[in-house]
């Protein structure tokens, strides 16, 4: 091993500390948590997770969670997939603005937008439902979706679809069975990225959910403040939200670097 | 080259739609009370760009932007620089090199109120690892409850833990793009390394940086969920970000008026700066 490895090294020890800390807690009784310091969990328990599992308030909270992140996931690849395809291989009228636009979307800050979309979501009937915090995570999503398709989509060249056409086939046909199969990579790590940050989103999510569509992240807000502090709950509770992204991330690994770069390197 | 096509606005209309929906009638929401005065009931009055005037006259606003800018200058400053070297140094190939990206990538992932709850409890005084570790094994008084400067340096370090690894995936990405061949002919001049970095890596990565620098740019600049977890932020008003102050008069004190007119400044700053960086982005691509 090179001496210039033990930096990553120390970097990754120094990310894994706080996991570290959050896993042993959850194995901690309420009394050993508030009985002082102990570097592992003396009397280990699963107490903390038999309570997130068998009551319903606890676990429907990742049910809404991954059914509004999954919703939202389709939703935004769907609709962004043409509109990619659009900005990779046409000019057209407003191009360059409505891209610039659809990007300044991505920059908003969510707190500008919790009061409105309260009100908005209110006023079209879909509050706490599913679907309003879906389209609501539109709002980052897919411009975000449609900046890494078309940055992949820009790698495959245009004699692609040429060829295609010349051998008669139609564009849904060529779309469906031909393109698609070729920038699957690029598909997969826009759904990776849409159920990222959907996943990890919160204030918009708590503002348009009341009981219904409530996602685990409230569940546990509320929890910190009315039941008096129970850590080991808590710390339970915030080690299985890391687990469904540590999946996701398995299934991209080799893209990932790719992704963040937009498709584009 | 691409062809004109006038009619791939239909590909772009169910993105148009559903964007727009989301976007101008919220947007227009908050134009709308921005310019007026309401006293509960859904009663309306009309005032101008009095809220804006005040707003830009207030001490309030100008702590929490120049906290916002303070909290973001030192993030970037922070991470952009460790992540090029932390990327610098991983290995180019390898069973090993999978595995660090993945468990790089690892705090990205975690929602974004479990990263605020998560560092409170590894900072706790008496009981969190950080904290215990400070204040019985190194002896330094720790307490970011009380503290202001211990509040800062924790929301600094939790955001270092939580971004960077996003400008060492993206340089990274940048790195392993570039042949041997230009390393190979590199050493035959006796380039140093720092010539290396210069004239060969850093012009590779440019584009990724980019991209990295704005997206840590937008992110930090519209940072909520996480500090407020963490601190509240206290202790007093010293790690108040803009966000924070935000929600803390729309929808903690319900001054609908005030809170409209700082989005919208808020907005604007966030958009100019975005738009800096974009313009610098594609101007090398036209060329």
């Amino acid at each position: 091993m090179q001496k210039r490895h033990l930096i990553p090294l120390v970097y990754i020890l120094f990310l894994l500390l706080p996991i570290y800390w959050l896993v042993a807690m959850s194995f901690k009784t309420t009394n050993e948590i508030l009985s002082g310091f102990s570097l592992f969990p003396q009397t280990f328990t699963w107490e903390n997770y038999a309570t997130i599992f068998t009551d319903p308030t606890w676990y429907w909270g990742y049910i809404n969670s991954i059914i509004y992140v999954s919703l939202n996931t389709v939703i935004s690849v769907a609709v962004a997939l043409p509109a990619a395809y659009a900005f990779s291989r046409y000019r057209f009228l407003g191009d360059k603005h409505l891209f610039f636009w659809l990007l300044t979307n991505r920059m908003a800050p969510a707190a500008v937008f919790a009061l409105p979309f309260f009100q908005l979501y209110q006023a079209v009937g879909l509050f706490d439902t599913h679907l309003a915090v879906a389209l609501a995570h539109c709002l980052f999503n897919i411009p975000l979706a449609v900046w890494i398709l078309e940055g992949f989509m820009g790698g495959v060249p245009k004699e692609l679809d040429e060829t295609a056409y010349v051998d008669g086939y139609s564009f849904p046909r060529f779309f469906v069975t031909i393109f698609l199969p070729t920038i699957k990579a690029g598909v997969g790590v826009t759904a990776f990225f849409c159920f990222m940050f959907s996943w990890v989103e919160l204030l918009l999510a708590k503002t348009l959910t009341a009981v219904a569509a409530k996602p685990i992240a409230a569940t546990m807000t509320k929890t910190a403040s009315s039941a008096g502090y129970e850590l080991g709950l808590l710390a339970a509770a915030g080690t299985l939200t890391i687990i469904p992204g540590a999946i996701v991330i398995y299934f991209v690994r080799n893209y990932i670097a790719k992704g963040f770069a937009l498709g584009r390197v | 080259m691409k062809t004109q096509n006038n009619r791939a606005w239909l590909f772009v209309l169910p993105v148009l739609l559903l964007v727009a929906f989301n976007a101008l009638i919220p947007i227009m929401t908050v134009v709308n009370y921005s310019v007026q005065e309401t006293f509960g009931n859904n009663q309306f009055f009309w005032q101008g760009l009095d809220w804006f005037q005040q707003l830009l006259r207030s001490d309030r606003f100008h702590a929490a932007l120049g906290r916002q800018f303070l909290f973001t200058g030192m993030i970037l400053a922070i991470e952009v620089p460790l992540g090029i070297i932390i990327a610098l140094s991983m290995p180019k190939k390898g069973i090993w090199v999978p595995v660090c990206l993945v468990l790089m990538a690892l705090p990205m992932l975690i929602p974004w109120n479990v990263v605020g709850a998560m560092w409170n409890i590894f900072t706790l005084p008496d009981i969190g690892l950080l904290g215990y570790f400070m204040n019985h094994t190194l002896g330094i008084s720790y307490d970011m409850t009380q503290n202001p400067i211990a509040a800062w340096m924790t929301v600094i370090t939790m955001d270092v833990w939580h971004w960077t690894s996003l400008v060492v995936l993206l340089c990274y990405a940048g790195l392993v793009s570039i042949p041997d061949a230009y390393y190979q002919a590199a050493r035959i001049d006796g380039a140093s390394a720092w010539k290396v970095f210069r004239y060969i890596q850093l012009p590779k990565m440019k584009t990724v940086l980019t991209i990295a620098v704005l997206l840590r740019f937008m992110d930090s600049f519209n940072i909520y969920t996480e500090p407020f977890v963490l601190t509240g932020g206290g202790p007093g008003n010293s790690t108040t970000l803009l966000s924070i102050d935000l929600v803390k008069i729309a929808l903690g004190q319900f001054d609908l008026g005030p809170a409209a007119a700082m989005s919208l400044i808020y907005f604007a700053i966030t958009l100019l700066v975005s738009w800096l960086f974009y313009t610098l982005m594609t101007r090398d691509d036209n060329r």
